[in-house]
Protein backbone atom coordinates (compact mmCIF):
# COMPACT_ATOMS: atom_id res chain seq x y z
CA UNK A 1 0.00 0.00 0.00
CA UNK A 2 1.21 3.49 -0.40
CA UNK A 3 2.61 5.37 2.31
CA UNK A 4 0.00 8.49 3.07
CA UNK A 5 1.37 11.07 5.30
CA UNK A 6 -1.53 12.28 7.59
CA UNK A 7 -1.27 16.23 8.47
CA UNK A 8 -1.54 15.51 12.26
CA UNK A 9 -3.12 18.45 13.03
CA UNK A 10 -5.92 18.12 10.83
CA UNK A 11 -6.29 15.03 12.66
CA UNK A 12 -6.80 16.02 16.21
CA UNK A 13 -9.47 18.75 14.42
CA UNK A 14 -11.09 15.29 12.44
CA UNK A 15 -10.69 13.32 15.97
CA UNK A 16 -12.41 15.91 18.60
CA UNK A 17 -15.84 16.87 17.95
CA UNK A 18 -18.15 17.23 14.62
CA UNK A 19 -21.66 17.96 14.86
CA UNK A 20 -24.37 16.65 13.65
CA UNK A 21 -28.03 18.18 11.90
CA UNK A 22 -30.71 15.43 10.86
CA UNK A 23 -33.54 17.32 9.33
CA UNK A 24 -36.95 16.42 8.09
CA UNK A 25 -36.03 12.26 8.47
CA UNK A 26 -38.26 9.82 6.97
CA UNK A 27 -37.83 6.11 7.08
CA UNK A 28 -40.27 2.97 5.93
CA UNK A 29 -39.84 -0.81 6.52
CA UNK A 30 -42.69 -1.93 4.21
CA UNK A 31 -45.79 -0.99 5.96
CA UNK A 32 -43.73 0.29 8.76
CA UNK A 33 -43.51 3.86 8.92
CA UNK A 34 -40.39 3.76 11.06
CA UNK A 35 -39.06 7.03 11.67
CA UNK A 36 -42.14 10.03 10.60
CA UNK A 37 -40.18 13.08 10.19
CA UNK A 38 -37.26 13.44 12.74
CA UNK A 39 -35.14 16.77 13.26
CA UNK A 40 -32.40 16.99 16.01
CA UNK A 41 -29.08 19.05 16.38
CA UNK A 42 -26.29 17.58 18.32
CA UNK A 43 -24.00 20.33 18.74
CA UNK A 44 -20.04 19.29 18.78
CA UNK A 45 -18.63 17.74 21.55
CA UNK A 46 -21.85 16.98 23.65
CA UNK A 47 -23.37 13.90 24.56
CA UNK A 48 -26.64 13.02 23.28
CA UNK A 49 -28.55 10.13 25.14
CA UNK A 50 -32.25 8.89 23.13
CA UNK A 51 -34.32 6.52 24.92
CA UNK A 52 -37.83 5.73 24.27
CA UNK A 53 -39.46 2.07 23.86
CA UNK A 54 -38.42 -0.52 21.50
CA UNK A 55 -39.98 0.11 18.10
CA UNK A 56 -39.57 3.50 18.81
CA UNK A 57 -37.32 4.02 15.98
CA UNK A 58 -34.40 5.12 18.39
CA UNK A 59 -31.87 2.31 16.49
CA UNK A 60 -32.85 3.15 13.22
CA UNK A 61 -32.29 6.63 13.84
CA UNK A 62 -28.93 6.18 15.04
CA UNK A 63 -28.41 3.78 11.98
CA UNK A 64 -29.67 6.16 9.28
CA UNK A 65 -26.85 8.51 10.72
CA UNK A 66 -23.62 6.39 9.22
CA UNK A 67 -25.95 5.65 6.29
CA UNK A 68 -26.24 2.23 7.43
CA UNK A 69 -29.92 2.31 6.64
CA UNK A 70 -30.84 4.68 3.98
CA UNK A 71 -33.21 7.58 4.68
CA UNK A 72 -36.30 7.96 2.36
CA UNK A 73 -36.42 11.16 2.79
CA UNK A 74 -34.94 14.26 4.58
CA UNK A 75 -31.04 14.71 5.20
CA UNK A 76 -28.05 13.95 7.64
CA UNK A 77 -25.16 16.00 7.71
CA UNK A 78 -22.50 15.73 10.14
CA UNK A 79 -19.86 18.52 10.61
CA UNK A 80 -21.65 19.95 7.74
CA UNK A 81 -21.58 17.11 5.09
CA UNK A 82 -23.97 15.37 3.99
CA UNK A 83 -24.04 11.52 5.31
CA UNK A 84 -24.32 9.34 1.54
CA UNK A 85 -25.83 11.96 -0.70
CA UNK A 86 -24.16 14.91 -2.80
CA UNK A 87 -26.86 18.33 -2.76
CA UNK A 88 -26.65 19.27 -6.24
CA UNK A 89 -29.78 22.00 -6.73
CA UNK A 90 -32.64 20.20 -5.19
CA UNK A 91 -31.91 17.25 -5.89
CA UNK A 92 -29.67 14.62 -3.89
CA UNK A 93 -27.43 12.00 -5.61
CA UNK A 94 -26.81 9.21 -3.59
CA UNK A 95 -22.42 8.95 -3.26
CA UNK A 96 -20.74 5.75 -4.62
CA UNK A 97 -19.63 3.21 -2.20
CA UNK A 98 -15.91 4.67 -1.84
CA UNK A 99 -17.06 7.78 -0.44
CA UNK A 100 -19.95 6.55 1.62
CA UNK A 101 -17.16 4.38 3.52
CA UNK A 102 -14.50 7.17 3.69
CA UNK A 103 -17.54 9.41 5.42
CA UNK A 104 -17.67 6.06 7.71
CA UNK A 105 -14.64 6.50 9.32
CA UNK A 106 -15.29 9.32 10.72
CA UNK A 107 -18.23 7.98 12.45
CA UNK A 108 -17.59 5.28 15.08
CA UNK A 109 -20.15 2.81 15.64
CA UNK A 110 -20.56 0.53 18.97
CA UNK A 111 -23.23 -2.69 18.44
CA UNK A 112 -25.93 -3.59 20.50
CA UNK A 113 -24.17 -7.29 20.33
CA UNK A 114 -20.64 -6.23 19.99
CA UNK A 115 -19.72 -8.02 15.85
CA UNK A 116 -16.45 -8.29 16.64
CA UNK A 117 -14.72 -10.20 14.19
CA UNK A 118 -14.53 -14.10 15.80
CA UNK A 119 -11.61 -15.01 13.75
CA UNK A 120 -9.16 -12.55 14.62
CA UNK A 121 -7.37 -11.66 17.58
CA UNK A 122 -8.37 -8.22 19.99
CA UNK A 123 -5.68 -6.92 18.53
CA UNK A 124 -6.35 -7.97 15.08
CA UNK A 125 -9.75 -6.53 15.81
CA UNK A 126 -8.79 -3.38 16.18
CA UNK A 127 -6.24 -2.59 13.81
CA UNK A 128 -8.36 -3.47 10.52
CA UNK A 129 -9.86 -0.54 10.02
CA UNK A 130 -7.15 1.72 10.36
CA UNK A 131 -4.72 -0.45 8.19
CA UNK A 132 -7.33 -1.40 5.49
CA UNK A 133 -9.13 1.51 5.12
CA UNK A 134 -7.28 4.43 6.45
CA UNK A 135 -3.96 3.09 5.32
CA UNK A 136 -1.99 3.65 8.23
CA UNK A 137 1.44 1.66 8.56
CA UNK A 138 0.54 -1.73 10.56
CA UNK A 139 3.03 -0.89 13.35
CA UNK A 140 1.96 1.97 14.01
CA UNK A 141 -1.54 1.05 13.96
CA UNK A 142 -0.80 -1.88 16.58
CA UNK A 143 0.70 0.75 19.16
CA UNK A 144 -2.27 2.99 18.55
CA UNK A 145 -4.37 -0.09 19.39
CA UNK A 146 -2.38 -1.41 22.24
CA UNK A 147 -2.69 2.16 23.94
CA UNK A 148 -6.66 2.16 23.19
CA UNK A 149 -6.65 -1.51 24.79
CA UNK A 150 -5.17 0.30 28.25
CA UNK A 151 -7.73 3.28 27.85
CA UNK A 152 -10.57 0.35 27.74
CA UNK A 153 -8.36 -1.25 30.63
CA UNK A 154 -7.60 -4.59 28.15
CA UNK A 155 -3.95 -4.08 28.03
CA UNK A 156 -3.13 -7.79 28.61
CA UNK A 157 -5.86 -9.14 26.29
CA UNK A 158 -4.54 -8.13 22.88
CA UNK A 159 -3.98 -11.50 21.50
CA UNK A 160 -7.07 -13.19 22.65
CA UNK A 161 -9.42 -14.33 20.62
CA UNK A 162 -13.10 -12.47 21.57
CA UNK A 163 -14.97 -15.38 22.50
CA UNK A 164 -12.37 -16.09 25.34
CA UNK A 165 -13.41 -12.81 26.17
CA UNK A 166 -16.50 -11.96 28.60
CA UNK A 167 -19.55 -9.99 27.18
CA UNK A 168 -18.27 -6.72 29.02
CA UNK A 169 -14.96 -7.38 27.83
CA UNK A 170 -15.95 -7.71 24.38
CA UNK A 171 -17.70 -4.30 24.15
CA UNK A 172 -14.73 -2.81 25.65
CA UNK A 173 -12.70 -4.36 22.43
CA UNK A 174 -15.60 -2.79 20.15
CA UNK A 175 -15.13 0.49 21.78
CA UNK A 176 -11.68 0.85 20.86
CA UNK A 177 -12.17 -0.50 17.60
CA UNK A 178 -14.66 2.34 16.65
CA UNK A 179 -12.22 4.63 18.56
CA UNK A 180 -9.28 3.30 16.36
CA UNK A 181 -10.30 5.47 13.41
CA UNK A 182 -10.45 8.74 15.87
CA UNK A 183 -14.01 9.60 15.02
CA UNK A 184 -14.66 12.82 15.21
CA UNK A 185 -18.42 11.25 16.38
CA UNK A 186 -19.61 7.92 18.23
CA UNK A 187 -22.46 6.26 18.10
CA UNK A 188 -23.85 3.59 20.15
CA UNK A 189 -26.46 1.25 19.82
CA UNK A 190 -28.00 -0.08 22.85
CA UNK A 191 -24.11 -0.82 24.29
CA UNK A 192 -25.30 -2.54 27.10
CA UNK A 193 -28.62 -4.22 26.71
CA UNK A 194 -26.70 -7.57 25.39
CA UNK A 195 -24.89 -7.79 28.61
CA UNK A 196 -25.15 -9.75 32.24
CA UNK A 197 -26.41 -6.86 34.71
CA UNK A 198 -23.07 -7.14 36.46
CA UNK A 199 -21.40 -6.45 33.54
CA UNK A 200 -22.85 -3.50 32.82
CA UNK A 201 -21.18 -1.12 35.23
CA UNK A 202 -17.63 -1.63 33.44
CA UNK A 203 -18.80 -0.60 30.13
CA UNK A 204 -20.98 2.59 31.12
CA UNK A 205 -17.52 3.67 32.76
CA UNK A 206 -15.65 3.63 29.71
CA UNK A 207 -18.38 5.45 27.77
CA UNK A 208 -18.63 8.05 30.51
CA UNK A 209 -14.75 8.54 30.48
CA UNK A 210 -14.98 9.08 26.38
CA UNK A 211 -17.68 11.96 27.63
CA UNK A 212 -15.37 13.81 29.35
CA UNK A 213 -13.09 13.56 26.87
CA UNK A 214 -15.15 15.72 24.67
CA UNK A 215 -15.70 13.17 21.64
CA UNK A 216 -19.51 13.92 20.28
CA UNK A 217 -21.61 11.51 21.26
CA UNK A 218 -25.08 9.70 20.53
CA UNK A 219 -26.38 6.84 23.08
CA UNK A 220 -29.48 5.03 22.40
CA UNK A 221 -29.60 3.07 25.63
CA UNK A 222 -32.27 2.18 28.39
CA UNK A 223 -29.83 3.09 31.11
CA UNK A 224 -31.84 6.25 33.04
CA UNK A 225 -29.13 6.87 35.41
CA UNK A 226 -26.53 6.64 32.75
CA UNK A 227 -28.50 9.54 31.08
CA UNK A 228 -28.85 11.71 34.08
CA UNK A 229 -24.75 11.78 34.57
CA UNK A 230 -23.59 11.85 31.52
CA UNK A 231 -26.24 13.23 28.96
CA UNK A 232 -25.96 17.17 27.85
CA UNK A 233 -29.47 16.47 26.13
CA UNK A 234 -31.66 13.83 26.62
CA UNK A 235 -34.17 12.74 23.26
CA UNK A 236 -37.15 10.65 24.06
CA UNK A 237 -38.82 8.98 20.81
CA UNK A 238 -41.58 7.28 20.82
CA UNK A 239 -43.44 6.04 17.31
CA UNK A 240 -41.13 7.75 15.11
CA UNK A 241 -41.17 10.78 16.61
CA UNK A 242 -39.30 12.53 19.55
CA UNK A 243 -41.58 13.60 21.59
CA UNK A 244 -39.45 16.12 24.16
CA UNK A 245 -35.79 16.87 24.38
CA UNK A 246 -33.79 18.71 26.62
CA UNK A 247 -31.54 18.88 29.69
CA UNK A 248 -32.01 15.71 31.85
CA UNK A 249 -32.91 17.13 34.75
CA UNK A 250 -35.95 18.50 32.61
CA UNK A 251 -36.65 15.53 30.15
CA UNK A 252 -36.27 12.60 33.25
CA UNK A 253 -37.35 14.75 36.39
CA UNK A 254 -40.08 17.05 35.11
CA UNK A 255 -41.11 15.74 31.80
CA UNK A 256 -43.93 17.80 29.99
CA UNK A 257 -45.32 14.86 27.97
CA UNK A 258 -47.79 12.38 29.26
CA UNK A 259 -46.38 9.48 27.12
CA UNK A 260 -42.70 10.64 28.58
CA UNK A 261 -43.76 10.78 31.79
CA UNK A 262 -45.61 6.72 31.26
CA UNK A 263 -42.29 5.46 29.89
CA UNK A 264 -40.69 6.67 32.60
CA UNK A 265 -42.92 5.22 35.48
CA UNK A 266 -41.78 2.07 34.04
CA UNK A 267 -38.46 2.03 33.89
CA UNK A 268 -37.58 4.26 36.81
CA UNK B 1 -41.35 -40.27 64.12
CA UNK B 2 -39.21 -41.74 65.63
CA UNK B 3 -35.32 -40.74 66.11
CA UNK B 4 -34.36 -43.49 64.13
CA UNK B 5 -35.07 -41.08 61.11
CA UNK B 6 -32.89 -38.56 62.95
CA UNK B 7 -29.24 -39.19 62.42
CA UNK B 8 -27.00 -36.82 63.89
CA UNK B 9 -23.99 -35.70 62.63
CA UNK B 10 -21.20 -38.16 61.97
CA UNK B 11 -19.19 -37.67 65.15
CA UNK B 12 -16.95 -40.12 65.92
CA UNK B 13 -17.98 -42.27 62.73
CA UNK B 14 -14.60 -43.56 61.21
CA UNK B 15 -13.52 -42.16 57.44
CA UNK B 16 -15.62 -44.48 55.07
CA UNK B 17 -14.05 -44.92 51.72
CA UNK B 18 -16.69 -43.49 49.10
CA UNK B 19 -19.19 -46.15 47.51
CA UNK B 20 -17.79 -47.97 44.50
CA UNK B 21 -19.80 -47.20 41.26
CA UNK B 22 -20.38 -50.86 39.24
CA UNK B 23 -21.30 -50.24 35.57
CA UNK B 24 -24.36 -52.29 34.99
CA UNK B 25 -23.15 -56.07 33.27
CA UNK B 26 -24.05 -55.36 29.04
CA UNK B 27 -23.89 -59.23 28.07
CA UNK B 28 -25.31 -58.73 24.98
CA UNK B 29 -22.98 -56.02 24.12
CA UNK B 30 -20.28 -58.31 23.97
CA UNK B 31 -22.03 -61.38 22.15
CA UNK B 32 -22.87 -58.72 19.10
CA UNK B 33 -19.18 -57.73 19.47
CA UNK B 34 -18.29 -61.14 18.91
CA UNK B 35 -20.34 -62.20 16.42
CA UNK B 36 -19.46 -59.48 13.89
CA UNK B 37 -15.73 -59.50 14.31
CA UNK B 38 -16.28 -63.07 13.54
CA UNK B 39 -18.35 -62.68 10.65
CA UNK B 40 -15.69 -60.18 9.63
CA UNK B 41 -12.87 -62.66 9.99
CA UNK B 42 -14.85 -64.79 7.82
CA UNK B 43 -14.70 -62.69 4.95
CA UNK B 44 -11.24 -61.73 5.46
CA UNK B 45 -10.37 -65.24 4.95
CA UNK B 46 -12.18 -66.02 1.83
CA UNK B 47 -10.64 -62.67 0.53
CA UNK B 48 -7.42 -64.05 1.07
CA UNK B 49 -7.75 -67.32 0.47
CA UNK B 50 -9.57 -67.06 -3.05
CA UNK B 51 -7.43 -67.69 -5.69
CA UNK B 52 -9.66 -65.66 -8.22
CA UNK B 53 -8.52 -62.66 -6.42
CA UNK B 54 -5.26 -63.29 -8.02
CA UNK B 55 -3.46 -61.19 -5.28
CA UNK B 56 -0.14 -61.87 -6.91
CA UNK B 57 -0.97 -59.96 -10.00
CA UNK B 58 -2.18 -57.27 -8.10
CA UNK B 59 0.98 -56.55 -6.02
CA UNK B 60 2.82 -57.19 -9.85
CA UNK B 61 0.55 -53.93 -11.17
CA UNK B 62 0.14 -52.48 -8.20
CA UNK B 63 3.35 -50.09 -9.19
CA UNK B 64 3.68 -50.85 -12.32
CA UNK B 65 4.66 -47.88 -14.70
CA UNK B 66 1.27 -47.29 -16.27
CA UNK B 67 -0.51 -47.54 -13.18
CA UNK B 68 1.51 -45.03 -11.58
CA UNK B 69 1.05 -42.27 -14.37
CA UNK B 70 -2.46 -43.21 -14.39
CA UNK B 71 -2.92 -42.12 -10.69
CA UNK B 72 -0.56 -39.30 -11.37
CA UNK B 73 -3.50 -38.26 -14.14
CA UNK B 74 -6.08 -38.88 -11.47
CA UNK B 75 -4.28 -36.45 -8.41
CA UNK B 76 -3.33 -33.63 -11.18
CA UNK B 77 -6.62 -33.43 -13.04
CA UNK B 78 -8.64 -33.58 -9.20
CA UNK B 79 -6.58 -31.22 -8.15
CA UNK B 80 -7.13 -28.81 -11.21
CA UNK B 81 -10.57 -29.07 -11.11
CA UNK B 82 -10.99 -28.59 -8.12
CA UNK B 83 -8.87 -25.69 -7.95
CA UNK B 84 -10.47 -23.81 -10.87
CA UNK B 85 -14.07 -25.13 -9.98
CA UNK B 86 -13.62 -23.10 -6.58
CA UNK B 87 -12.44 -20.02 -8.52
CA UNK B 88 -15.42 -20.24 -10.72
CA UNK B 89 -17.54 -20.98 -8.28
CA UNK B 90 -16.75 -18.63 -5.71
CA UNK B 91 -17.00 -15.73 -8.33
CA UNK B 92 -20.64 -17.49 -9.05
CA UNK B 93 -21.54 -17.39 -5.16
CA UNK B 94 -20.39 -13.88 -4.81
CA UNK B 95 -22.56 -12.31 -8.12
CA UNK B 96 -25.55 -14.18 -6.37
CA UNK B 97 -25.35 -11.65 -3.85
CA UNK B 98 -24.67 -8.77 -6.58
CA UNK B 99 -27.01 -6.05 -6.33
CA UNK B 100 -27.18 -6.51 -10.03
CA UNK B 101 -30.08 -8.60 -11.04
CA UNK B 102 -28.54 -9.62 -14.17
CA UNK B 103 -25.55 -10.71 -12.52
CA UNK B 104 -28.02 -12.28 -10.12
CA UNK B 105 -30.14 -14.14 -12.58
CA UNK B 106 -26.79 -15.69 -14.45
CA UNK B 107 -25.32 -16.85 -11.27
CA UNK B 108 -28.35 -18.64 -11.01
CA UNK B 109 -28.72 -20.07 -14.46
CA UNK B 110 -25.14 -21.48 -14.89
CA UNK B 111 -26.02 -23.36 -11.19
CA UNK B 112 -29.25 -24.56 -13.00
CA UNK B 113 -28.03 -25.65 -16.18
CA UNK B 114 -24.93 -27.15 -15.45
CA UNK B 115 -26.36 -29.23 -12.63
CA UNK B 116 -29.74 -30.03 -14.89
CA UNK B 117 -27.32 -32.17 -16.93
CA UNK B 118 -25.56 -35.83 -16.16
CA UNK B 119 -21.47 -35.24 -16.30
CA UNK B 120 -21.02 -38.05 -18.45
CA UNK B 121 -23.59 -36.26 -21.01
CA UNK B 122 -21.61 -33.08 -20.89
CA UNK B 123 -18.28 -34.06 -21.31
CA UNK B 124 -19.97 -36.38 -24.34
CA UNK B 125 -21.04 -32.90 -25.64
CA UNK B 126 -17.45 -31.02 -24.74
CA UNK B 127 -15.84 -34.22 -26.66
CA UNK B 128 -17.83 -33.49 -29.84
CA UNK B 129 -17.52 -29.78 -29.72
CA UNK B 130 -15.96 -30.00 -32.99
CA UNK B 131 -19.42 -31.12 -34.75
CA UNK B 132 -20.32 -27.32 -33.21
CA UNK B 133 -17.34 -24.85 -34.26
CA UNK B 134 -15.01 -26.64 -36.67
CA UNK B 135 -12.57 -24.39 -35.80
CA UNK B 136 -11.73 -22.13 -33.35
CA UNK B 137 -9.79 -19.13 -33.84
CA UNK B 138 -8.62 -20.07 -36.93
CA UNK B 139 -7.41 -23.49 -35.57
CA UNK B 140 -9.27 -26.94 -35.83
CA UNK B 141 -11.03 -27.48 -32.84
CA UNK B 142 -10.21 -31.24 -32.98
CA UNK B 143 -6.69 -29.86 -32.26
CA UNK B 144 -7.42 -27.57 -30.10
CA UNK B 145 -8.84 -29.38 -27.47
CA UNK B 146 -7.62 -32.95 -26.96
CA UNK B 147 -9.22 -35.15 -24.32
CA UNK B 148 -7.51 -34.19 -21.62
CA UNK B 149 -7.90 -30.57 -22.40
CA UNK B 150 -12.05 -31.53 -22.60
CA UNK B 151 -11.84 -33.61 -19.66
CA UNK B 152 -10.35 -30.32 -17.49
CA UNK B 153 -13.00 -28.56 -19.27
CA UNK B 154 -16.09 -30.32 -18.89
CA UNK B 155 -15.18 -31.53 -15.49
CA UNK B 156 -14.47 -28.28 -14.24
CA UNK B 157 -17.71 -25.99 -15.63
CA UNK B 158 -19.83 -29.19 -13.57
CA UNK B 159 -17.59 -29.10 -10.71
CA UNK B 160 -17.89 -25.14 -10.43
CA UNK B 161 -21.99 -25.41 -9.74
CA UNK B 162 -21.43 -27.20 -6.85
CA UNK B 163 -19.12 -25.34 -5.60
CA UNK B 164 -20.97 -22.27 -6.12
CA UNK B 165 -23.16 -23.32 -4.41
CA UNK B 166 -21.07 -24.55 -1.34
CA UNK B 167 -19.72 -21.04 -0.95
CA UNK B 168 -22.89 -19.08 -1.07
CA UNK B 169 -24.19 -21.57 1.98
CA UNK B 170 -20.89 -20.75 3.77
CA UNK B 171 -21.19 -16.54 3.01
CA UNK B 172 -24.85 -17.07 4.46
CA UNK B 173 -23.71 -18.72 7.39
CA UNK B 174 -21.81 -15.85 8.68
CA UNK B 175 -24.04 -13.27 10.47
CA UNK B 176 -25.00 -10.19 8.67
CA UNK B 177 -24.04 -8.27 12.01
CA UNK B 178 -20.08 -8.92 10.94
CA UNK B 179 -20.97 -7.00 7.53
CA UNK B 180 -22.43 -4.64 8.54
CA UNK B 181 -20.01 -4.02 11.19
CA UNK B 182 -17.32 -4.53 8.77
CA UNK B 183 -19.01 -1.21 6.45
CA UNK B 184 -19.43 0.64 9.78
CA UNK B 185 -15.35 0.27 10.00
CA UNK B 186 -15.06 1.24 6.16
CA UNK B 187 -13.80 -1.62 5.27
CA UNK B 188 -14.04 -1.61 1.18
CA UNK B 189 -16.30 -4.38 -0.68
CA UNK B 190 -12.86 -6.74 -1.50
CA UNK B 191 -11.74 -6.25 2.01
CA UNK B 192 -14.97 -6.95 3.57
CA UNK B 193 -14.86 -10.12 1.40
CA UNK B 194 -11.35 -11.46 1.55
CA UNK B 195 -10.90 -10.89 5.48
CA UNK B 196 -14.28 -10.51 7.02
CA UNK B 197 -17.17 -13.10 5.21
CA UNK B 198 -14.83 -15.68 3.42
CA UNK B 199 -12.55 -17.06 6.53
CA UNK B 200 -15.88 -17.01 8.29
CA UNK B 201 -17.69 -18.37 5.49
CA UNK B 202 -15.03 -21.40 5.45
CA UNK B 203 -15.66 -23.18 8.56
CA UNK B 204 -19.08 -23.89 6.72
CA UNK B 205 -17.90 -24.41 3.60
CA UNK B 206 -14.50 -26.70 4.19
CA UNK B 207 -16.78 -30.17 5.01
CA UNK B 208 -18.98 -30.02 2.12
CA UNK B 209 -15.71 -28.96 0.10
CA UNK B 210 -13.74 -32.41 1.34
CA UNK B 211 -16.57 -34.47 0.37
CA UNK B 212 -16.70 -32.58 -3.19
CA UNK B 213 -12.76 -33.15 -3.18
CA UNK B 214 -13.73 -36.92 -2.43
CA UNK B 215 -16.43 -37.49 -5.37
CA UNK B 216 -13.97 -35.41 -7.70
CA UNK B 217 -11.43 -37.71 -7.12
CA UNK B 218 -13.59 -40.33 -7.62
CA UNK B 219 -15.68 -39.09 -10.51
CA UNK B 220 -12.40 -38.53 -12.74
CA UNK B 221 -12.75 -42.14 -13.13
CA UNK B 222 -15.51 -40.97 -15.82
CA UNK B 223 -13.09 -39.42 -17.50
CA UNK B 224 -12.24 -43.00 -19.03
CA UNK B 225 -14.80 -43.14 -21.74
CA UNK B 226 -13.75 -40.20 -23.81
CA UNK B 227 -10.05 -41.89 -23.40
CA UNK B 228 -8.22 -40.25 -21.19
CA UNK B 229 -5.36 -42.28 -19.00
CA UNK B 230 -6.38 -42.01 -16.03
CA UNK B 231 -6.17 -44.53 -13.00
CA UNK B 232 -8.99 -46.58 -13.98
CA UNK B 233 -8.40 -46.61 -17.55
CA UNK B 234 -5.45 -47.32 -17.46
CA UNK B 235 -5.89 -50.27 -15.34
CA UNK B 236 -8.46 -51.15 -18.08
CA UNK B 237 -5.68 -50.88 -20.62
CA UNK B 238 -4.22 -53.72 -19.34
CA UNK B 239 -7.14 -56.08 -18.04
CA UNK B 240 -8.35 -55.94 -21.98
CA UNK B 241 -5.06 -57.05 -22.72
CA UNK B 242 -4.30 -59.79 -20.19
CA UNK B 243 -8.34 -60.55 -18.81
CA UNK B 244 -7.31 -60.30 -15.56
CA UNK B 245 -9.64 -57.97 -14.92
CA UNK B 246 -10.86 -58.82 -10.89
CA UNK B 247 -7.01 -58.06 -9.94
CA UNK B 248 -6.71 -55.01 -11.68
CA UNK B 249 -10.04 -53.48 -10.91
CA UNK B 250 -8.86 -54.18 -7.05
CA UNK B 251 -5.62 -52.13 -7.95
CA UNK B 252 -7.37 -49.03 -9.32
CA UNK B 253 -9.78 -50.05 -5.87
CA UNK B 254 -6.74 -49.80 -3.87
CA UNK B 255 -5.40 -46.69 -5.02
CA UNK B 256 -8.97 -44.65 -4.70
CA UNK B 257 -9.11 -45.39 -1.00
CA UNK B 258 -5.37 -44.95 -0.09
CA UNK B 259 -5.77 -41.21 -1.78
CA UNK B 260 -9.35 -40.69 -0.13
CA UNK B 261 -7.96 -41.87 3.07
CA UNK B 262 -5.14 -39.12 3.03
CA UNK B 263 -7.46 -36.66 1.77
CA UNK B 264 -10.05 -37.24 4.72
CA UNK B 265 -6.91 -36.57 6.99
CA UNK B 266 -5.69 -33.32 5.49
CA UNK B 267 -9.40 -32.38 6.18
CA UNK B 268 -9.87 -33.13 9.47
CA UNK B 269 -6.22 -30.49 9.95
CA UNK B 270 -7.88 -27.69 7.63
CA UNK B 271 -11.40 -27.76 9.99
CA UNK B 272 -9.28 -27.67 12.68
CA UNK B 273 -7.27 -24.45 11.66
CA UNK B 274 -10.52 -22.33 10.54
CA UNK B 275 -12.39 -23.55 14.26
CA UNK B 276 -9.88 -20.94 15.30
CA UNK B 277 -11.55 -18.13 17.67
CA UNK B 278 -14.31 -20.37 18.39
CA UNK B 279 -15.04 -21.65 21.55
CA UNK B 280 -13.27 -24.88 22.75
CA UNK B 281 -10.89 -24.16 20.14
CA UNK B 282 -7.02 -23.84 20.89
Amino acid sequence: MSSVTVDPAAEAQAATTAKVEIRAVHKTFGPLHVLRGIDLDVRAGEVTVVLGPSGSGKSTLLRTINHLEKVDSGTVSVDGTLVGYRRSGNKLYELRERDILKQRTRIGFVFQNFHLFPHLTVLENIVEAPVSALKRPRKEAEAAARTLLERVGLADKAEAYPKQLSGGQQQRVAIARALALEPGLLLFDEPTSALDPELVGEVLDVIKDLAASGTTMIVVTHEIGFAREVADTVVFMDEGRIVEQGPPAEVLDSPRHERTRAFLSKVL
Amino acid sequence: MSATLVRTPSTARPAEPPPRIVPARRAGQWTAAALVLALLALGLVSVVRNKAFQWDVVAQYFTSASVLRGLGLTLWLTALVMALGFVLGTLLAVLRFSANPVLRAVSWGYVWFFRSTPILVQLLFWFNIGALYPQILGVSTVNLLGPVSVAVIGLTLHEAAYAAEVVRGGILSVDRGQLEAAQSLGLGRWRRLSRIVLPQAMRAIVPPAGNMLIGTLKGTSIVSVIAVQDLLYSTQLVYHRTYEVIPLLLVATLWYVAVTSVLSLGQHYVERHYARGTAGAR
